[in-house]
C-alpha cells in the first residue's frame, strides 16, 4: 500500500510536550531496495541539547516508534533526558526517529516490507555517525524494528527496552481481532488509511484518556489519507501467517533476540487488547533475564499512561550501561545493586553471585522433597483429608504418595512440561494437591498459587499476569479457565465426562498423566532432571488487600528455608503430627517428613471450620500442631460448646497451636488455649512475601501487654531472621537508614533465608521493596524487604506494629501511625473497634478516630459528645473529630482488617461537611 | 508604646486592650462605649468622626484597627461607612500622626467564597468573591489597609477565625442562648471540620502581630487555635461548658441556606431585636469545613496559643459556674 511521494518536514511548533529543539531533517543514503537514493528523515535528538549543557552523554536511547504514531510518542523521554543533563546526572542522548512513510519523515512511495525498515533504520544509525553504547527502545511494531536493529548490531548494543510489542506470533494462533479486521482486505484501505478510524482506534487505548491536544499532535502527521498511506503500510506488513513476504525477517529477528545476552526491560500496559501478556511471555521466554514491569491496569499507550521514561533512567542508572552479560548468563552488577531475574541456574542475589550447590555458608540444600523420599518405602499414613465430603477421610501412605508423585512428574515431563515451566494450581488444598506440587517441584516446574478469595476478577488477573504454561484445575477452576481465556494447557484434577473435557478444553485428566509417568517409569527411562536451589519454585500470590495482588517467587532454596526454619522454631520431628487449616502450611507436611491432616472444611471459608472438625483431625491423625487463620480461630471459639469430652481430650493432646495469617489479640487467642488447654498458642508475624518473620505466644503477648509501647507486639523474630526498622522523617517517609534503635517509629525492613526472591514482573515494586537496603546486605542477609508495615522495636528487641506506612498520617508536628490511638480508642467503654485516619493536605492532616459503638449506632454521624470526651481523653494524639458509624469498612480478604484508606477518604468528604453517608 | 486600641468594648477589643496594659504599654482605646479595660484611657466616639481619631491618634506609634460593625445581616451602606471609611479615616490620622506600626484586624471571611476550606493559609483578600456585606467591606478594609504600608508606617493583617471565650455576646452566647430555646440546628449533622480561636490566643496573636510589624509588613495572617475540630463538638463542648443540652437535630444544610436567604431577604424588610436566626452566610459557615495551616503564622509571628480548646471549655465552664448560670 503506497501513498504519493512527499519530502520530509519539521512537525509545527506548539504541540504539548514537544521542544522545537529536539527536531532535525536527517538525509540518508538509501539503503535494501532504495540503495542509490537520498531519504530524509525526522528525529527528536537531544544530543545538541546536551552538549549544550555540557553533559557528556552515557550512551544512547534509539527510540522507534510503531504504528500508527511518531516520534511524539517518546517526548517525554527526551524531556528526561535533558532534564538530567540540566540538573548534572548522568544523562543519556535521546533520538527518537519518524520511521519513513511515518511522522514528517519522507513520504517515499514504496511499500516497506520488515526487513527494508530494518535496513532504513541501519542507514539512518550509520548517517548520524551513533557510536558507544546503544539502547534500543521500541513500541509496538517499533519494537520489532528496534530489535531487528539490536539483533544487527551486537558491537553498539548496551541493551533493549520494550514497551507493549510481539517479536512472534505461532502459528494456528488467530492474531488479535482488532488487527484481524483491520487486516481484512478492503477494510485495511478503509480503515487505515481513506478514514483515520484506525488512528482513532489507538489514541482511544489509553486509560486515563488522552487529553484532545495530545491526540491532536499524534493526528497532526496524519491529516490526509496521502499522508496516512504509511498507517496502511504497516498493517499490511503484519506477518499474520508463514506465507507472509516479512516473515522469514520476523523469524530471523526473533531467533536473534533470543540470543541477546545484553540487559532487557519490559514495560507492559496488561490491557493492551492486541499485544497482550502472551506476546510479553514469548518475549520473557527469549529474553529470561530481561527486568520486567507490568503496569497493573495500563492499556496499549503505555508511553501515555505511565511514568515509563523514569522507570527507563531508573533501570539504566542500576544496570551497567554496555556492560555486556556473561555467557553464563551471569550478570556482574554494581555493588549492591539489587538482584534481577536470572536465567535459571544462576544463584545470583543482590550482586552476589554464587555458585548452585551453596548458599555461602549457609547449610547444604536440601530438596523440598527430601522428607518425601526418607519415607519413600514407609506405608504410615502421610496425608489425611478430613474435607471429604461423602464418605470417610481419605489417607494416603508415605509409599503412595512417594510413588504419585513421581508418577505425576514424569507424567507431566512426557508432556513437555519443562524446568521454569509454570503451572497454575486450582485445586483445593487436600491430597490431590500435595501430590502435584511435588510432582511440579521435582521437575523444576514453577507453581502458580492463587488463593480463591481474590475473587475471580482478581484471580482472573493473578493467572493472566503469571501467564502459566498449563492450568491444573478442578471443573470450577477450569470452568473458569475457559470462560476468562486463561492461558495455558489445561489438565483436569478429575475425570471429567468426554464432553465437559471437549467444552472445558482439556486435553487431559492428574489420572491419565499418572498412568502416562507409571508407563515411562516402568520402562525404565531416567527421570527428569531436578531442579537446585536457584531455580524458581513457586509464585504465591498476595492478598491484594493493598492493591492488585502481587505475584510472589520463590527459589527452591528459599522454600526449603522456610520448611528449615518451621521445623527448627517448632521442633517438628516426623512423630509430630500437623493439622492445617492454613493453606500455605498445609502443603509443608510432607517436607517436613510429618503426616498432615486437613480438617473438615471450606478452604475458601475459613470461617466454617468448626471446633468439632478441628478435634476430629486431631484425633485422626494424633497431632501435637495446629495450625488455623484467624478467621477459623474465632469460629473454633465460637463452636467450642459443641464439643463432646472424647474431642476435648483429644484437642488437650495438642502441645502447640499457632494462628497464622495476621496477628490476633489476646482475648481472641486466650479463649483459643481454652479450646487447646495443654497448648502453648502462638500467633506469628508473617506475609506472603516471608511467611515467618517473628513470633510470640500468648504469655508473651500478656508480657508485653504492660509495656507502654503503642502497636501490637509480635514478638521477637524467629531463627536467624532480622528485623530492623527505617525511621519515618518529618514527611512521613520512611528515609532513615534501617536499624535496630528502639522506640524509633519506621517501616519494619525484614531478611530471611526464607524472603521471597523478587516480584513477579514488577520490576519497579521490587526495586521500591528493596530500596535503600544495600548497605545492609551481607552473606547471611543477602537479601532485604521492606514490607509496608509501620512500626518498632523495643529495647528487649521485640517488634511492635503499628499500621502500614501508606496509613501514616502526617500532621503538622510529624507522622502519626494509625494503631496506638486506634488502640487508645478501643480502651474506651462503649467503644467496640476504631479506625484513626487523617484529613485535610498532607503535613497538615488532622486525626479522626471513626469508631463502631457498643451498641451500634443507627447512622453515622459526630459521636455523642461524652463519648467523643471519652476518647479524646485516652487518646495519645489530638483528634479533630470523633465519629460514629454502624461498621467500619474492611477488606474482602481479612474480614478484620479496617479499610482505612476508604475510611480516610470517607472521612475527608464528611469533614468537609458532606452529609455523612455509610463509610 | 503610646498604643491606641480601636473597638475595645467589643468582647475581642477588650482583651487584646487588656493584654497590651499588661505588657506595659500606654493604651488608648477608641469606641462609643467605655471599654472598662482598667489601666486604659478611653476615647469615647465613632471612627468615623475624623476629628476625633486625630485627637486619638496624636503621639501613638501603634494602632490596632478593631472596630467594625459586625453583623450577619444589615444595610450595605452602613457596612461600607464603618467598615471601609472607618479604616480609610483610621490610616489618614495614623499617617499623619507618624504611627509606625498598624495592625489591622480582619477576618478569614474575606477570603472565603463558600467552598471548603481545609489546611490553606491566608488567600489575599476578594471582596468580589466574599460573602455577605460584612466580609466583602471587611476585605475592601484589608487591601486598603495593606496597599497603605510604608517605610514609616508597617502594615500587617490578622484574621482570628471563629472567637469565642466567657463574656462573648457574638458566637458563644448566640449558641447557648439558641440551644437553650432549643433552635440551634446542626447542619448536615455538624460534621464540617472548623478552626476557632479561644480570645486569649486571638489577643495574643495580635499583640504579636504588632511586635512583629517590621518583619511581617504588608502580609496577612490567619490566627486560629490550630485545632479544628467538628463544628457539631464544638457547639455541644461550647453548649455542655454552659450547662446547656447540646443540639441534636440535623437539618440538610441546603435547606439551611435556602432558609437563611429568604430569612435573610425578610428580615431586611423587618428587621428584629436580634440578629436573624439563620442566614445564607451563617449556613456556609456551619457546614462546610474552613481550617487553615497554621504553620507560617505560627513562624512569622513567632506566636503559638496558649490555651488549648479544652482548657478554653473548662474556664469557659468556670465563668459559667462562677456567673450562677
Amino acid at each position: 500500500m503506497t501513498a504519493p511521494a512527499a519530502p520530509a518536514a519539521l512537525p509545527p511548533t506548539g504541540l504539548p510536550g514537544l521542544d522545537p529543539a529536539w527536531s532535525r531533517l536527517v538525509a540518508v543514503p538509501g539503503a535494501g531496495a532504495d540503495a542509490g537514493l537520498t531519504r530524509t528523515w525526522h528525529v527528536l535528538d537531544t544530543g545538541a541539547e546536551l552538549e549544550r549543557l555540557g553533559a557528556t552523554p552515557a550512551g544512547t536511547i534509539l527510540a522507534v516508534h510503531g504504528n500508527p504514531t511518531w516520534s511524539y510518542l517518546w517526548r517525554s523521554m527526551l524531556a528526561a533526558s535533558v532534564a538530567a543533563a540540566a540538573a548534572g546526572e548522568p544523562a543519556w542522548r535521546v533520538i527518537a526517529v519518524d520511521q519513513l512513510e511515518m511522522g514528517y519523515s519522507e513520504r517515499t512511495g514504496r511499500h516497506r516490507p520488515l526487513a527494508q525498515r530494518v535496513a532504513d533504520l541501519s542507514g539512518l544509525t550509520d548517517a548520524l555517525g551513533i557510536e558507544g553504547a546503544v539502547v534500543t527502545l521500541g513500541h509496538d511494531w517499533g519494537g520489532v524494528v528496534s530489535l531487528g536493529w539490536a539483533v544487527d548490531h551486537p558491537q553498539l548494543l548496551a541493551g533493549v527496552a520494550l514497551l507493549n510489542t510481539a517479536i512472534h506470533h505461532p502459528d494456528g494462533v488467530p492474531v488479535p481481532a482488532p488487527l484481524r479486521l483491520a487486516g481484512a482486505r478492503g477494510v485495511l484501505a478503509a480503515s487505515t488509511v481513506a478514514t483515520t478510524a484506525f488512528l482513532d482506534t489507538t489514541l482511544a487505548l489509553a486509560s486515563p484518556p488522552l487529553p484532545a491536544e495530545v491526540k491532536d499532535a499524534y493526528r497532526a502527521p496524519y491529516g490526509s489519507a496521502d499522508r496516512r498511506g504509511g498507517i496502511g503500510g504497516f498493517v499490511a506488513d503484519i506477518p499474520a501467517d508463514a506465507s507472509h513476504e516479512s516473515r522469514p525477517e520476523l523469524d530471523r529477528i526473533a531467533a536473534g533476540v533470543a540470543g541477546l545476552e545484553v540487559p532487557a526491560l519490559m514495560l507492559w500496559g496488561p490491557k493492551d487488547p492486541i499485544f497482550s501478556d502472551r506476546y510479553l511471555d514469548d518475549l520473557v521466554d527469549r529474553l529470561p533475564h530481561a527486568d520486567v514491569h507490568r503496569f497493573e491496569g495500563a492499556n496499549h499507550l503505555i508511553a501515555e499512561e505511565r511514568p515509563y521514561a523514569e522507570a527507563i533512567l531508573q533501570w539504566l542508572d542500576t544496570t551497567p550501561s554496555a556492560r555486556r552479560v556473561g555467557a553464563e548468563g551471569a550478570v556482574s552488577r554494581r555493588e549492591g545493586q539489587v538482584s534481577i531475574r536470572r536465567p535459571a541456574g544462576d544463584y545470583s542475589t543482590n550482586g552476589v553471585v554464587v555458585d548452585d550447590h551453596s548458599t555461602n555458608g549457609a547449610e547444604a540444600f536440601r530438596p523440598l522433597w527430601t522428607g518425601l523420599d526418607a519415607r519413600a518405602t514407609d506405608d504410615d499414613v502421610a496425608v489425611i483429608d478430613m474435607a471429604t465430603k461423602r464418605g470417610p477421610a481419605r489417607r494416603v501412605t508415605w509409599r503412595q504418595l512417594h510413588d504419585r508423585v513421581l508418577d505425576l512428574a514424569a507424567g507431566l515431563a512426557e508432556l513437555g512440561v519443562q524446568r521454569g515451566d509454570r503451572v497454575s494450581l486450582l485445586v483445593k488444598p487436600g491430597p490431590t494437591l500435595t501430590a502435584v506440587i511435588y510432582a511440579c517441584l521435582r521437575i523444576g516446574a514453577v507453581v502458580v498459587v492463587a488463593d480463591a478469595g481474590l475473587g475471580v476478577k482478581g484471580l482472573t488477573r493473578a493467572v493472566r499476569g503469571a501467564w502459566p504454561d498449563v492450568i491444573i484445575g478442578e471443573r470450577l477452576g477450569l470452568t473458569a479457565a475457559r470462560a476468562l481465556g486463561w492461558p495455558g494447557m489445561r489438565i483436569s484434577a478429575e475425570r471429567l465426562p468426554y464432553a465437559a473435557k471437549a467444552a472445558l478444553d482439556v486435553s487431559h485428566s492428574l489420572g491419565q498423566v499418572a498412568a502416562l509417568g507409571a508407563a515411562i517409569r516402568s520402562s525404565g527411562e531416567a527421570p527428569p532432571p531436578e531442579p537446585g536451589p536457584a531455580d524458581e519454585a513457586a509464585i504465591l500470590f498476595t492478598s491484594g488487600s493493598t492493591g492488585p495482588a502481587k505475584g510472589v517467587v520463590y527459589r527452591h532454596g528459599q522454600l526449603s528455608a522456610l520448611r528449615d526454619v518451621l521445623a527448627r522454631h517448632l521442633e517438628i520431628t516426623p512423630e509430630t503430627g500437623l493439622v492445617t487449616g492454613f493453606a500455605p502450611f498445609a502443603l509443608l507436611g510432607p517436607a517436613l517428613g510429618t503426616r498432615s491432616a486437613t480438617p473438615d472444611m471450606d478452604v475458601s471459608a475459613p470461617r466454617t471450620l468448626t471446633a468439632t472438625a478441628v478435634a476430629a483431625a486431631v484425633r485422626e491423625s494424633d497431632a501435637g500442631i495446629v495450625f488455623l487463620s484467624p478467621a477459623a480461630v474465632l469460629n473454633v471459639v465460637a463452636t467450642a460448646d459443641a464439643l463432646g469430652a472424647d474431642e476435648r481430650a483429644a484437642l488437650a493432646r495438642v502441645h502447640t497451636f499457632l494462628s497464622t495469617g495476621a496477628p490476633i489479640g489476646e482475648a481472641l487467642l486466650a479463649s483459643a488455649a481454652e479450646v487447646m488447654p495443654n497448648a502453648t498458642p502462638h500467633t506469628p508475624y508473617g506475609m506472603t512475601e516471608c511467611l515467618l518473620v517473628t513470633d510470640v505466644t500468648l504469655e508473651g503477648i500478656r508480657a508485653a501487654a504492660s509495656a507502654p509501647d503503642a502497636g501490637v507486639c509480635v514478638g521477637r523474630p524467629i531463627g536467624d531472621n532480622r528485623v530492623l526498622v527505617s525511621a519515618l522523617d518529618a514527611d512521613g517517609r520512611a528515609t532513615g537508614a534501617p536499624s535496630a534503635e528502639p522506640g524509633v517509629l519506621g517501616e519494619i525492613v525484614i531478611a530471611a533465608g526464607h524472603l521471597k526472591d523478587h516480584y513477579d514482573r514488577l520490576w519497579l515494586t521490587d526495586r521500591m521493596a528493596a530500596r535503600e537496603t544495600e548497605a545492609l546486605v551481607d552473606a547471611d542477609a543477602p537479601r532485604w524487604h521492606r514490607t509496608g508495615d509501620l512500626g518498632h522495636l523495643d529495647a528487649e528487641g521485640r517488634v511492635w506494629i503499628e499500621g502500614r506506612t501508606q496509613h501514616v498520617i502526617v500532621a503538622a508536628d510529624g507522622p502519626i501511625a494509625p494503631v496506638g490511638p486506634e488502640q487508645d480508642a478501643e480502651s474506651v467503654d462503649g467503644v467496640r473497634r476504631a479506625g484513626v485516619v487523617g484529613v485535610g493536605p498532607h503535613g497538615l492532616r488532622q486525626a479522626v478516630a471513626v469508631v463502631e459503638t457498643i451498641p451500634p449506632v443507627a447512622r453515622p454521624g459526630l459521636a455523642e459528645p461524652e463519648l467523643a470526651a471519652a476518647v479524646r481523653e485516652r487518646s495519645r494524639v489530638p483528634l479533630a473529630a470523633v465519629l460514629a458509624v454502624p461498621q467500619l469498612p474492611t477488606d474482602i480478604r481479612h474480614n478484620s482488617k479496617i479499610d482505612r484508606s476508604r475510611l480516610s477518604d470517607w472521612a475527608e468528604r464528611v469533614l468537609a461537611g458532606e452529609k455523612p453517608s455509610a463509610p | 508604646m503610646i498604643v491606641v486600641v480601636t473597638g475595645a468594648s467589643g468582647f475581642l477589643g477588650r482583651a487584646v486592650a487588656a493584654e497590651l496594659v499588661a505588657a506595659g504599654h500606654e493604651v488608648r482605646t477608641l469606641q462609643r462605649r467605655p471599654s472598662q479595660v482598667p489601666g486604659a484611657t478611653d476615647v469615647l466616639g465613632s471612627v468615623t468622626d475624623a476629628s476625633l481619631v486625630a485627637r486619638a491618634l496624636d503621639g501613638a506609634e501603634g494602632v490596632v484597627h478593631l472596630a467594625a460593625k459586625v453583623s450577619l445581616t444589615g444595610d450595605p451602606a452602613d457596612f461600607r461607612r464603618v467598615n471601609v471609611d472607618g479604616t480609610r479615616t483610621m490610616l489618614d490620622a495614623a499617617e499623619r500622626a507618624g504611627v509606625s506600626r498598624f495592625v489591622q484586624v480582619s477576618s478569614p471571611s474575606v477570603a472565603h467564597a463558600g467552598a471548603a476550606l481545609a489546611g490553606v493559609g491566608a488567600e489575599p483578600a476578594s471582596p468580589e468573591h466574599a460573602r455577605g456585606g460584612y466580609a466583602r467591606t471587611k476585605a475592601e478594609a484589608e487591601l486598603l489597609a495593606l496597599s497603605r504600608g510604608s517605610a514609616s508606617m508597617r502594615v500587617v493583617a490578622v484574621r482570628p477565625h471563629l472567637v469565642w471565650g466567657p463574656g462573648d455576646p457574638q458566637l458563644t452566647e448566640r449558641i447557648i442562648g439558641r440551644a437553650r430555646r432549643g433552635t440551634l440546628p446542626l447542619l448536615d449533622g455538624g460534621t464540617a471540620l472548623v478552626d476557632s480561636t479561644y480570645v486569649d490566643n486571638a489577643a495574643s496573636g495580635i499583640v504579636a502581630a504588632l511586635g512583629r510589624a517590621d518583619a511581617v509588613h504588608g502580609n496577612a495572617y490567619v490566627i486560629t487555635n490550630g485545632e479544628p475540630r467538628a463544628v457539631g463538638d464544638l457547639m455541644a463542648g461550647i453548649c455542655l461548658a454552659a450547662g446547656v443540652r447540646p443540639p441534636r437535630f440535623s437539618v440538610p444544610a441546603g435547606l439551611a441556606k435556602a432558609a437563611g436567604s429568604a430569612i435573610e431577604r425578610a428580615w431586611a424588610i423587618r428587621p428584629g431585636q436580634d440578629e436573624p436566626p439563620m442566614t445564607r452566610f451563617l449556613a456556609e459557615q456551619l457546614s462546610t469545613a474552613h481550617w487553615f495551616d497554621q504553620r507560617e503564622t505560627r513562624r512569622d509571628l513567632d506566636w503559638a496559643p496558649s490555651v488549648s480548646i479544652d482548657e478554653g471549655l473548662r474556664r469557659l465552664a468556670a465563668h459559667y459556674r462562677s456567673a450562677g448560670g
